[in-house]
């Protein structure tokens, strides 16, 4: 008996000597989250614009406009933006002031330009903007855009984001870009934990619910019309809908016990999350108004914190007390084929990749009392349950949630001493923190 | 003559537990040479529910041996062994007495009776006139959890025992029970795993004869530590299903 043990003991060390040897090999090469994140990126140089009109009020409005386009193509991970240092002293503003071979050769030595004007005319902001391939010249322009808003820094942000996205369809193998997208969350800088909403650079941060109380777990539904979360009442927690084109809450069936983490389907017709309104706390489904509850999961132990497969709808991601310390776990959405995906350690809050090939988690590998080591995010490949760690900054590292893009994963950290919302490409590179002040936790991106 | 021979041996049944050998006092009357001495008699009481609202029945179940003349408090005689239903209507404690040639022997069974109290003695309501949350901080205590727990330890039982009592003893209170975590972890597993502290909580309590309807649960998971020191000692302190006065 305890040679067997030994035995079994041995080879799993074993095993875990080759995985640990093939994982640092493999860590960076096995990593395709198939969204063009990991292969060589495009050189593209982006001029600030220049000021079409002589308006006394451009200048605010381009500077935001300038920061926020480069930032952008930035953020994208799939671009190689040129520091501005090196492009030459004449930028154009308009095609007939460009020479590819300024920009084509070194030093920017870039691939792509973005250019263009911006201006205020009357009440209006008013851009056009290029894309221009620099290795083609008989016929450079990839792309031309107009855009007109009423001038405030806001819109100057908007029509940024609207180009970025639209030179990042051109570029990034017809995958939309996110610079319109969402990130709600939790902020408890009013003092009472509140739902908030920002866009997806951290730009435009505005308090959605004042409850006075604590609401918890925002997830955006699909059209980005509604929040589902949870709030604290008198008698539990329950789900609440918010409703964005109303600007306050809709009516939402009660449901008794602890009602938390709540999880849209992709289509936008089914609400998953866990409740205790039956006992224990088990995953149950619903119409996205909340109608006809049906339990999932049916064992001792917690079950909650479902995700769906946003790509098939048919499966879902979950974690689970029933062993003791929090584990992941997939099943379909009827409850079968239950899958354990980790052994290990403490595993938590699930997010599935728009592709519906990884998932995304918060994983403490080493969890018990005194215990050492910090709680990151990971990504795992569902089919081969291989896994990167994405985050090595230290702190607690929770929430994990997946771009529309598949690029880039928004995640909650207390590794600057307070709990914040940090952004990063989903191979861990470009860190970036998002909110300052008060706590600010569980983000979740919009589906677009 | 019975009746008054009857009290004597209460009087000694009463002592018997200070006294040895009470019981053989009598003895001396008997002329003839002592027989062997006969067995001593055994008793046992319960009652079934052990707290109920006014108004309703409880059973009391109860079996003896070699016992002559079985009497309960407040019931009077019954057969060797039986079952009968009472209503009390405030809190009882059921004393059952087993008589025989070797002795005698008692058995009690306390039945909580929940609900407006009829008329509580003047003295009594001058000298408690605490508010229910003053009276509850001072009598239920919380219960502890060990590390990504749920489960009631010994000790946990035996918090849960003493305030069951001490509730008894203000029926009119309902509670909430808040089940809450310690920092560690993560904001939903905790949700969740407050609830099962909570839900543990209330099971404990029922089983140990409380009434169900008196209690509520809330899950605060980490929301609401009372403690806020990253230390062992600390999340100890949050590992809890707190008692709160539902309103």
């Amino acid at each position: 008996m305890r040679r067997s043990s030994m035995k079994i003991g041995s080879m799993k060390t074993a095993v875990l000597i080759l995985f640990l040897a093939f994982h640092a090999a493999a860590q960076t090469d096995w990593i395709r989250t198939g969204t063009g994140l990991g292969v060589e990126k495009v050189r593209i140089a982006a001029p600030d614009f220049k000021a079409s009109t002589g308006d006394a009020a451009n200048a605010p409005l381009i500077k935001v406009f300038n920061e926020t386009l480069f930032n952008d193509l930035e953020s994208s991970g799939i671009l190689d933006v040129v520091s501005k240092s090196f492009y030459p002293l004449q930028t154009p503003g308009s095609p007939a002031e460009i020479q590819l071979d300024a920009w084509g050769n070194p030093p920017p030595n870039a691939a792509m330009v973005a250019f263009g004007n911006l201006g205020k005319q009357g009440d209006d902001l008013a851009m056009q903007g290029w894309l221009f391939d620099v290795k083609n010249p008989q016929s450079p322009q990839v792309l031309g855009k107009q855009y007109r808003e009423t001038a405030t820094e806001d819109n100057a942000r908007l029509i940024a984001h609207r180009f970025a996205n639209e030179i990042i369809m051109r570029l990034g193998g017809g995958v939309a870009g996110i610079f319109e997208s969402k990130i709600v969350f939790v902020s408890s800088r009013t003092g009472h934990k509140e739902i908030w909403i920002m866009d997806y650079d951290g730009a435009g941060q505005k308090q959605l619910t004042h409850l006075g109380s604590i609401s918890l777990s925002p997830r955006i539904s699909p059209d980005n019309s509604r929040i589902a979360y949870s709030t604290f009442g008198k008698r539990g927690i329950e789900l609440s809908m918010y409703s964005l084109e109303l600007g306050r809450n809709v009516s939402f069936p009660h449901f008794s016990g602890t009602n938390i983490s709540p999880a849209w389907s992709a289509d936008g017709t089914k609400i998953a999350w866990s409740s205790s309104m039956r006992g224990d706390p088990e995953i149950f489904i619903a119409d996205g108004n909340g109608a006809s509850p049906k339990r999932v999961t049916a064992n001792k132990g917690r079950n909650l914190a479902p995700a769906w497969n946003p790509k098939t709808g048919s499966q879902i991601a979950f974690v689970s007390g029933r062993t003791g310390l929090p584990q992941l776990y997939v099943m379909e959405t009827d409850g079968t084929n239950v899958q354990r995906m980790t052994e290990t350690g403490y595993a938590v809050s699930p997010s599935w990749s728009p592709n519906g090939q990884f998932l995304t988690f918060a994983w403490r590998r080493n969890y018990g009392p005194g215990a050492p080591g910090a709680q990151d995010i990971y990504i795992m490949d569902i089919a081969s349950k291989q896994w990167v760690q994405l985050t090595h900054s230290g702190g607690t590292n929770d929430y994990p949630s997946w771009s529309p893009d598949g690029r880039h994963i928004v995640f909650e950290s207390t590794r600057g001493g307070s709990t914040q919302i940090w952004t990063m490409l989903a191979d861990g590179s470009q860190q970036k923190q998002l909110t300052f002040g008060g706590h600010n936790q569980q983000p979740n991106w919009s589906f677009k | 003559m019975k009746q008054r021979k009857s009290t004597i041996y209460s009087v000694c049944a009463l002592a018997i537990l200070l006294v040895a050998g009470c019981g053989k006092k009598p003895a001396p009357k008997v002329p003839q040479a002592p027989p062997p001495p006969p067995p001593a008699p055994t008793a046992s009481l319960s009652a079934n529910p052990m707290s109920v609202q006014k108004g309703q029945p409880v059973q009391l179940t109860w079996s003896t041996t070699n016992a002559t003349d079985v009497n309960i408090e407040g019931v009077g005689g019954v057969n060797a062994s039986g079952t009968q239903s009472v209503t009390p209507q405030e809190s009882t404690t059921y004393r059952l007495t087993a008589r025989g040639p070797g002795g005698s022997q008692e058995a009690t069974a306390r039945v909580t009776v929940e609900g407006p109290v009829a008329a509580p003695p003047p003295s009594q309501q001058a000298a408690d006139t605490s508010s229910d949350e003053q009276w509850l901080a001072g009598h239920v205590q919380d219960v502890f959890f060990d590390y990504d727990s749920a489960d009631i330890s010994p000790e946990a039982q035996r918090t849960i025992q003493a305030n069951v009592q001490a509730l008894g003893q203000r029926s009119t209170v309902r509670v909430t029970i808040e089940g809450h975590c310690d920092e560690r972890g993560s904001t939903e597993y905790n949700l969740a795993l407050g609830e099962s502290r909570a839900a543990a909580v209330r099971s404990a309590l029922t089983a140990a004869g409380m009434n169900a309807s008196r209690i509520n649960t809330i899950s605060y998971g980490k929301e609401k530590p009372q403690c806020t020191e990253a230390s062992e000692s600390c999340w100890q302190k949050n590992r809890r299903g707190h008692f709160t006065i539902t309103k």
